[in-house]
């Protein structure tokens, strides 16, 4: 069955303040389980204030041309939410003034946005050092206009994070759509090609795994030694690390995890999981996320479920460093899915 | 289905059953009855699943076959659970549900061997 965004579906999941609403009621609200706060409060660990801005992590919109079970960005073809040229250039103006050496693209399907290549371009002009790319990568397949992604990337020395489920071509469809494992590794063969992902390379191609189904992610290692050896043996492909990501219980995979009834043991698992080494690392500590329209979130969670920062700064065109960096990072119970075992981050485990 | 809905139907079909799902989550509440037993058992079985030998991963399975040989259902939702966080895949699972199957149906077999010499010693 093909996979529509919730908002196409009209489900009452594709607003932020059920989904929030969802995850403060019932065992938390029963006080079967702790919630975050009092979680973080016992672990002595409350509240979680930002450390020093090393990443910006700008989400340059909603499109995407796949269509995701899991994703949390509800993102897909029919999301029109898309980053201007003019907020590009708030971005680029505060990186300037600010110590953040790493951009992380994400999106929707980042490669879709029509400025993305001008923003690259322009990013590279102002000492950014670390350029991160959340590709989908059939995005790279997807027309012929993307097909020179490889090179556009390579040219920029951008590192390459990208998304692949499994190593078996029935569980990587099932998350992401029809057809989808094929052309990701043709894709990956195409990156590989021009040097990515290859044994000492310094052009960084990561792949992002992610549980595809209620349960959370093993060993980030062992999981990466699986990968490694599957994607080697079977089709000859190299990639560097393997970062394991736990599925929040946000959009539409909170939409999956009631369809499902997995619900309540899934939060009962990241709740038992609470891991307060995780929390030192979690990545709001060190990330700031920007929205489509410019808006500032603690992170891409945060963002789509319209948190924004507590701050009296709030958009990228007032942005005040030491303002923000005075704020509490807003949280919820969806905050449980980053601190669960070895943590998650979008660069993987954190403990 | 709504998530009230779920939580009613949860406590009311199954408290009436010898087995709850939800009673798995309970397990390390039988510390509570017996501190000095349930502690040294469950640090007797977090290092049995440990890296040795065996990696966690070969563990993993083998809990499974012995889980579906003695027909713990607890043990089933767990190690299979524990399987997907590995990345082990449906065919490996059903694999080691077959080698756990073999050997109680062999185990079955075997004494037809008993009954054989049985039936011959008190035959003419």
């Amino acid at each position: 069955m093909k996979i529509q965004s919730l908002k196409k579906r009209n489900s009452d999941l594709s607003q932020s303040e059920r989904q929030l609403q969802i995850l403060s009621n019932g065992l938390f609200a029963d006080g079967e389980l702790p919630t975050f706060k009092e979680r973080l409060e016992r672990a002595g660990k409350a509240p979680l204030t930002p450390g020093k801005l090393e990443i910006l992590q700008v989400n340059v919109g909603y499109m995407c041309n796949q269509v995701c079970a899991h994703c949390h960005v509800d993102a897909g073809p029919d999301r029109k939410e898309i980053m201007t040229r003019d907020t590009m250039k708030e971005i680029l103006s505060v990186i300037e003034k600010t110590g953040a050496h790493t951009l992380d693209l994400t999106g929707g399907a980042p490669e879709m946005n029509p400025d993305f290549r001008w923003f690259v371009e322009e990013a590279s002009k102002v000492g950014i050092s670390d350029f991160i790319v959340r590709s989908n990568l059939t995005i790279i397949k997807a027309n012929k206009k993307y097909a020179d992604l490889p090179e556009f990337f390579k040219k920029h020395g951008i590192h390459v994070v990208s998304s692949m489920p499994h190593w078996t071509r029935g569980k990587t469809d099932k998350q992401r759509g029809d057809g989808v494992f094929d052309k990701s590794i043709q894709a990956l063969k195409d990156l590989n090609a021009v040097g990515y992902g290859m044994p000492g390379s310094g052009l960084k191609l990561d792949l992002v795994y992610n549980p595809s189904g209620a349960f959370l992610p093993g060993n980030q290692a062992s999981l990466e030694k699986e990968f490694k050896k599957a994607l080697l043996e079977d089709f000859g492909i190299h990639f560097h690390e393997l970062f394991a990501i736990t599925n929040l219980p946000i959009s539409r995979f909170l939409d999956y995890l009631i369809a499902s009834e997995n619900y309540e043991d899934y939060m009962y698992n990241l709740v038992d999981a609470f891991n307060p080494a995780a929390v030192d690392n979690v990545m709001c500590t060190n990330t700031l996320s920007v929205s489509w329209d410019g808006w500032l979130y603690d992170c891409d969670f945060n963002q789509m479920l319209e948190m924004k920062v507590q701050s009296a700064v709030q958009h990228i065109s007032d942005f005040n460093m030491e303002i923000l960096q005075n704020r509490k990072i807003a949280i919820c119970q969806h905050c449980y899915g980053c601190t669960a075992g070895a943590g998650s981050s979008c660069q993987g485990s954190v403990a | 289905m709504n998530l009230e809905r779920i939580k009613y139907f949860n406590i009311n079909l199954m408290e009436k059953t010898y087995y709850n799902p939800s009673d798995l989550r309970k397990f390390k509440n039988i510390t509570e009855w017996s501190e000095e037993l349930g502690e040294k058992f469950f640090e007797y079985y977090g290092k049995v699943f440990e890296e040795g030998a065996l990696s966690a991963r070969e563990k993993s399975l083998i809990a499974l076959a012995v889980s579906h040989v003695v027909q713990c259902p607890y043990c089933i939702d767990a190690y299979t659970q524990d399987g997907l966080q590995r990345g082990i895949n449906r065919e490996e699972m059903m694999e080691a549900v077959h080698v756990g199957a073999a050997i109680q149906s062999g185990a079955t077999l075997v004494h037809g061997v008993q009954m054989m010499n049985k039936y011959n010693k008190l035959s003419m």
